[in-house]
């Protein structure tokens, strides 16, 4: 058995913030680690038996870990597999590997470069659960990405390492087509596109079966807390964020990528990993995520409890740092305009609401807002949050209104026809927006 | 006893029926969405079954607000649904 992995500094980084847990033994290489060097490089995955240790083994230890999802919600993981478990029949996992985020990687990265630390996770939770088939949604945009998985997977039933089936699917990849609902639509046989709740998941899912949906940093964490417990798992982080996560930083930075780091580690302290300044905006949490001045954030840790004084969220672990010359007013009506175009349109506030905000905030970016662009925007904002299947509408909200504080001083040049020197400088638009897939439909 | 009105977004197709049958508890938005505005209370209950007949789509229900579980009033739930 491989020796647990430190918290050790990883090569390169220079503050005390960075940890290597998931991240451990990353280097660069043009291809996933395989098996055997997975294995030695964490330890085997725990037989059957020892995985039962203890008076209900994985869920029992997941829940002493106190690890919570890392797709964005943040739900504790020993309370959703308990769910699923408790409920009658077979179970189902499914792996939700989309990154909608257009802000995020980290779900990307791992998946490059430790696989089969995602799918030991996937099969351990499938045991405790009681699953024989674990679902793996990946977006079919990223085809390089779907066939190392499935090279992984394949790799691991000629092995015969695992008792229940791996099966890969490549989802159309819309914003919201990897909320969980989305998923399992379309596991079914319909669109990816988000239902309405109830029934939650893990009462009927895929198949009608109580189904557990993680994210894959979340199945990597349980890999390793199956392998060195719960106070392994503890002696990183903080009591209200134990254990460590990944953080993608990205924007106006020296040094933009994925970074591990210990849970309740400061804002800024991430944020100095990749050489960001000290002063100016940041987006925290992904486009569902809020607007704040540096110095509003930085001192806080992040964590939901420790943002939350500031209005924020780590959500799946973003962080954008708007470059200088940047004007937040046009970044932010840039990412309204794309997640108008993302919504499923199904609901009527998400489907007229959403383009209706979007345009307000266009005619905001150029100076040219038609009547009072401000009231209007306060009116609609209030409006329409909470009144969709799904939180599309709710966090793309939440985002222009945070816009409207943090910017506020632009907010109202821009409105009264004076746009910032930044509006012309076209090329420092640079929150990344995916090209629209409207091609590959729903299906 | 008081009920809660409850909206499926999928379904609502925006026909603003339940707005003019119960004017005290659904408004409509600038796009002519249903916006519910609070629970029933009982003087407004038979409009608010009104409107929740009324909807094209089915879809608004009308259901208990958790922890107002009363005997006689679910009796009478019962009577309605099965006659």
């Amino acid at each position: 058995m491989g020796s647990p992995p430190e918290n050790s500094t990883l090569p390169g980084a220079s503050s005390r913030a960075a940890v290597g847990r998931l991240t451990a033994g990353w280097q660069r290489r043009s291809r996933p680690p395989r098996l055997g060097e997975h294995d030695s490089r964490v330890g085997p995955l725990p037989t059957v038996r020892e995985a039962r240790r203890g008076p209900a083994g994985l869920i029992e230890a997941v829940t002493a870990a106190g690890l919570t999802g890392r797709g964005g919600a943040g739900f504790p993981t020993g309370s959703k597999l308990q769910a699923v478990a408790s409920r009658r029949g077979p179970a189902t996992v499914v792996v939700n590997g989309m990154e909608s985020e257009p802000a995020s990687e980290k779900d990307q990265a791992l998946l490059a470069m430790a696989p089969h630390l995602v799918l030991d996770g996937a099969v351990l939770a499938a045991r405790a659960v009681g699953a024989g088939t674990v679902h793996i949604c990946l977006d079919r945009a990223r085809p390089v990405q779907v066939d190392e998985v499935w090279q992984a997977a394949e790799e691991r039933r000629l092995a015969g390492r695992d008792q229940v089936q791996l099966l890969i699917h490549d989802l159309p990849g819309h914003y919201v087509s990897s909320e969980e609902t989305a998923l399992i639509s379309w596991l079914n046989g319909a669109e990816a596109r988000p239902a309405t709740v109830p029934p939650r998941p893990f009462e009927s899912g895929v198949q009608r079966r109580p189904t557990l949906v993680d994210n894959v940093e979340t199945l990597a964490h349980i890999a390793l807390i199956a392998r060195y417990g719960p106070d392994w798992f503890r002696s990183g982080g903080v009591r209200d964020a134990p254990g460590t996560m990944l953080v993608t930083i990205s924007g106006g930075v020296s040094h933009p990528g994925v970074y591990e780091v210990a849970g309740g580690t400061r804002t800024g302290d991430i944020l100095a990993l990749s050489g960001a300044a000290e002063r100016g905006h940041v987006l925290v949490g992904g486009y569902f995520g809020t607007w704040h001045h540096l110095d509003e954030v930085a001192h806080l840790p992040f964590t939901a409890a420790g943002l939350r004084t500031a209005g924020a969220a780590p959500g799946a672990g973003v962080l954008y740092v708007l470059p200088e010359q940047s004007c937040g007013v046009a970044e932010t009506a840039r990412v309204l305009g794309y997640l108008a175009s993302q919504g499923a349109q199904q609901c009527g506030p998400c489907m007229f609401g959403l383009p209706a905000i979007a345009d307000d905030f266009a005619q905001l970016a150029d100076a040219r807002p038609a009547g009072d662009v401000l009231d209007r925007l306060a009116r609609r904002l209030a409006v329409i949050p909470g009144r969709g299947a799904c939180r599309h509408p709710d966090g793309a909200v939440r985002l222009a209104a945070s816009a409207l504080t943090a910017f506020a001083s632009d907010v109202r040049g821009h409105a009264s026809r004076r746009a910032c020197a930044a509006r012309w400088r076209r090329a420092s638009s640079a929150l990344p927006l995916p090209r629209s897939r409207a091609d590959g439909g729903w299906r | 006893m008081t009920l809660r009105l409850r909206l499926d977004p999928i379904a609502c197709a925006g026909h603003g029926l339940c707005a003019g049958l119960l004017p005290e508890r659904i408004g409509l938005d600038e796009w002519g969405y249903p916006v519910i505005t609070g629970d029933v209370p009982p003087g407004l209950a038979r409009e608010a079954r009104r409107a929740v007949r009324a909807c094209p789509t089915l879809a608004l229900r009308l259901s208990r607000v958790h922890g107002t579980r009363d005997p006689s009033e679910q009796k009478a739930r019962h009577r309605e649904r099965n006659s």
